[in-house]
C-alpha cells in the first residue's frame, strides 16, 4: 500500500499532465470544447424529462418545484455517471495501455489514478453546471450539500474497486469486457434514477438494498433535491463494502501486474 | 561496484488449462500451470561501470526479452536483476507520443513517464528543443511531423538525461544520416562520461565500433561472452551452420581465436601472401603489390564453387572483400579430388597495422545458402610504412598536394 502511495507521489507530475492532456485532447479541435462534457449528460436528462415527466412527475412527493422531476433526474445522473465512467474506463484500461506497459517502466498504479483524476474532474464540472441549472429552476442548496463530498469519495472507492477487479480480469478473460456494459445497463435501470423508488412494489424494495448504488443515488437525491441529510445507515454499509472492494482490487492488481504484460 | 548484475535469470510463459486457474493462483491456491515455455534461462553476467556491451543473437534468441527484464517492464520468472543506477532505454522511440499534442507537450509527457518532475523537465526543455533541431515545428502538433522529425524529438527526450545504463535496441538505423551521426555522437559522449551501453543490433560495424564486449544469445542462453570480434565470427559461423556442418574454434599462437565452420565439400588447403619476388611475407610495405595464393581442394562434387575473402583490420572491420561470384569466375561442377589455386594480386593500400584474412567457400554470393567452409583469421599480416610520407587512417590514398603562394 505504502509502495503504491510513494509511486503515485513520485509520478504526480506525470499523472497531472496526463489528466490535463486528456482534456486538451478531447476538445482540442472542437468548437464547443469542454462544454460537450456537460452537454452529454444534460441532454440525457432532457430526453428522460421530455418523455417520462408526465408519467413519473406525479409520483414524486414532497417537492413543490414544478421541475421536480428534472431535479431528481440530475441528482441521480450526477452520481451514476461518475460511477459508470470510472468502471467503464478501468475495464479496458490495461488492454488499451498494453503497449505502453510492455515498453516503458513506470508505476502501473499511475494508470487507474489518472482515470480517477480525470473522471472526478468531469464529475466536478458536471456538478457545477447542475448547480447552475438548479439555480435557474429555482432550487438552491443548503449546508447539506457538503454531504456530497464523502458520498463522492464512496462512489470513487466503490467504482475503482469494481473497475480494478474487472479490468484485471478482462486482460485474461476478454468476455468480462463484453458482459460488463450489459450488467451496467441493467444496474442503471435497477437503480431509482429515472423513476422514484415509490413505484417499486414494497415486497421487491428489499432486493434494491443489494444494489450498492441504490443508497448512494438516494443520498444524492436527498441532498440535492430535498436539501436533507442522507440516511447514513445504508450508505455506511456501502462505504465499508467499497473500501473492501477497493482493497480487493488493489490486491488483484498487485498480483496480476507482472503477469499482465505476459499476455498483453 | 557492479553496475548491473544478472543472476541465473529465466523467463517462462505459463499457460493454464483455464484462465480462471491463473486467477485462483493469485489468491494462493496451489494450481499447477498446464504448460511452461521457457524463452530464457540461466542467464548470468555482471557489467561494470563504463563498459559497452553488444547483445548479439538470431531472431527469437531472447534478446528483447532479456532487455525487457533488465529495464523492468517484464518480470522474471526466476533469478534476479540488480541495477545500481538509472536505466534509460531507446527501445521504441516515440512510444506514447500523441499526434494531437505539440512536440513540446509530448516531450513533457514522455519525460514525465520516465519519472522526471515538472521542474527537471522544464530545465531540460531548451536542450531537448535544441538537440531535436526541428525549429518552429516544436510547438506544432506531432501529426504534422514527418517520421524523421518525430524520431528526432523522441531521441532527444530519451537521451535528455544521462543515465547510468543506456539500452539501445536497433534504433540507431532510423532517421536521416545527419541525425544518425548526431545521435551516435551523443551516445559516445555518454559513454565517455561513464554511461554503460547495452546495444542490441545485427549491425556488426555499430557493435564493433561502440562495444568492448559482446554477449551471444542462442536459444535462450548465453553461449558466448567475449570481445565483439570473436563473438561476431562465432555468430556468423552459427548462421552458416547447416546439417553436418561443424564449428571449430581454435586459439592461435598470438592469442586470437580462429573460428571455422562449414559442411566440408571443399576446403582451403594452403594459404599464403607473397611479394612480387615470389617470397612469403608477413610484413608488407604500404602500397606494395602482393599476391594472395589460396589452394582449394574439393572433397564432394557440388554444383558451383565460389571463393570469397575479406581483409579485416585489428578491430574486425572489413577493409575490403569480394568473391569470385562478383568477379564472374564461378567454378562449375568441380569433382572430388580437384584442386584449384586462386592467385589474388592487389596493392596493399592500407594504413599501418595488423590485418587478418577471412575466407569463405560457398556456392554463390552469400554464405547463407551453402557454406562449404568459412574460416576467420585464416592468415595474418602487417602493413608497415617504409618509404611513404607519414599518414593517418586505414586507407593509403596518396594525394598530390600543390601549393601556390597567392600573395606575391
Amino acid at each position: 500500500m505504502l509502495g503504491f502511495l510513494r509511486s503515485i507521489w513520485e509520478y504526480r507530475g506525470y499523472i497531472l499532465s496526463s489528466i490535463r492532456n486528456e482534456f486538451v485532447l478531447r476538445f482540442g479541435r472542437s468548437k464547443f470544447g469542454g462544454l460537450w462534457m456537460i452537454i452529454h449528460p444534460l441532454a440525457q436528462v432532457a430526453i428522460y424529462a421530455l418523455i417520462l415527466s408526465k408519467v413519473l412527475a406525479a409520483k414524486l412527493p414532497g417537492i413543490d418545484n414544478p421541475y421536480a422531476y428534472s431535479l431528481y433526474l440530475m441528482a441521480g445522473i450526477l452520481a451514476w455517471s461518475l460511477f459508470a465512467e470510472i468502471v467503464g474506463r478501468c475495464l479496458t484500461l490495461f488492454i488499451e495501455n498494453g503497449n505502453l506497459m510492455k515498453k516503458m517502466r513506470f508505476p502501473r498504479i499511475a494508470l487507474p489514478v489518472i482515470v480517477v483524476g480525470s473522471c472526478t474532474l468531469n464529475s466536478l464540472l458536471l456538478f457545477i453546471s447542475i448547480l447552475g441549472v438548479f439555480a435557474l429552476l429555482g432550487q438552491y442548496p443548503n449546508m447539506n450539500i457538503l454531504w456530497l463530498f464523502p458520498l463522492t469519495l464512496t462512489i470513487i472507492a466503490l467504482s475503482i474497486g469494481i473497475g480494478l477487479v474487472l479490468g484485471v480480469l478482462n486482460v485474461f478473460v476478454r468476455d468480462v469486457g463484453q458482459v460488463t456494459p450489459i450488467v451496467l445497463q441493467f444496474l442503471f435501470w435497477l437503480t431509482p434514477i429515472v423513476y422514484p423508488v415509490s413505484i417499486i412494489p414494497a415486497e421487491l424494495r428489499n432486493l434494491l438494498e443489494y444494489n450498492p448504488m441504490y443508497p448512494i443515488v438516494t443520498a444524492f437525491q436527498e441532498v440535492l433535491v430535498y436539501n436533507r441529510a442522507p440516511d447514513l445507515q445504508l450508505v455506511g454499509i456501502v462505504a465499508a463494502v467499497s473500501v473492501g472492494l477497493m482493497l480487493l482490487g488493489l490486491f488483484m492488481f498487485r498480483r496480476a501486474a507482472p503477469e499482465m504484460v505476459d499476455v498483453l | 561496484m557492479t553496475l548491473l548484475s544478472v543472476k541465473d535469470l529465466g523467463k517462462a510463459y505459463r499457460s493454464y488449462r483455464s484462465e480462471w486457474q491463473r486467477i485462483l493462483r493469485w489468491f494462493g491456491l496451489p494450481v499447477k500451470p498446464s504448460e511452461e515455455h521457457w524463452v530464457l534461462r540461466h542467464i548470468s553476467f555482471d557489467i561494470q561501470p563504463g563498459e559497452a556491451i553488444g547483445i548479439v543473437g538470431q531472431n527469437g534468441a531472447g534478446k528483447s526479452t532479456l532487455l525487457k527484464m533488465i529495464t523492468g517492464t517484464l518480470q522474471s520468472t526466476e533469478g534476479q536483476v540488480q541495477v545500481n543506477g538509472r536505466i534509460a532505454a531507446i527501445l521504441e522511440l516515440g512510444m506514447g507520443f500523441n499526434p494531437e499534442l505539440t512536440g513540446r507537450q509530448n516531450v513533457f509527457h514522455a519525460a514525465g513517464l520516465m519519472g522526471f518532475s515538472a521542474e527537471q523537465i522544464n530545465k531540460a526543455m531548451p536542450d531537448i528543443k535544441a538537440f531535436a533541431e526541428i525549429g518552429e515545428y516544436f510547438d506544432e502538433a506531432v501529426r504534422t511531423y514527418s517520421s524523421g522529425m518525430q524520431m528526432r524529438v523522441a531521441f532527444a527526450v530519451a537521451t535528455a538525461y544521462r543515465p547510468e545504463i543506456l539500452i539501445v535496441d536497433e534504433a540507431l538505423s532510423v532517421g536521416d544520416a545527419y541525425f544518425q551521426h548526431k545521435s551516435f555522437n551523443r551516445i559516445r559522449e555518454f559513454q565517455e562520461q561513464g554511461t554503460t551501453l547495452l546495444i542490441v543490433s545485427h549491425d556488426r560495424g555499430a557493435i564493433q565500433s561502440l562495444c568492448n564486449r559482446a554477449i551471444l544469445l542462442e536459444n535462450g542462453t548465453v553461449i558466448k561472452d567475449g570481445n565483439p570480434e570473436e563473438i561476431f565470427d562465432f555468430y556468423n559461423a552459427i548462421i552458416a551452420e547447416k546439417e553436418n556442418s561443424t564449428v571449430e574454434v581454435k586459439t592461435l599462437a598470438n592469442g586470437k581465436i580462429q573460428t571455422s565452420s562449414g559442411t566440408g565439400e571443399a576446403k582451403v588447403e594452403e594459404i599464403g601472401l607473397y611479394n612480387n619476388k615470389g617470397e612469403v611475407v608477413e610484413f608488407v610495405n604500404v602500397g606494395d603489390l602482393v599476391e594472395l595464393r589460396i589452394k582449394v581442394k574439393v572433397y564432394q562434387s557440388v554444383e558451383t564453387l565460389v571463393l570469397g575473402y575479406g581483409i579485416k583490420d585489428r578491430l574486425g572491420q572489413v577493409m575490403y572483400g569480394t568473391n569470385t561470384w562478383h568477379t564472374e569466375q564461378v567454378i562449375n561442377h568441380p569433382q572430388p579430388g580437384d584442386e584449384y589455386l586462386f592467385s589474388i594480386a592487389f596493392s596493399a593500400n592500407f594504413g599501418i597495422g595488423s590485418y587478418s584474412l577471412q575466407t569463405a567457400l560457398v556456392d554463390r554470393d552469400t554464405h547463407l545458402t551453402a557454406n562449404y567452409e568459412w574460416r576467420d583469421l585464416a592468415l595474418m599480416f602487417n602493413v608497415i610504412n617504409i618509404n611513404k610520407a607519414q599518414f593517418a587512417g586505414c586507407l593509403w590514398n596518396e594525394p598530390k598536394i600543390m601549393i601556390e603562394e597567392l600573395t606575391k
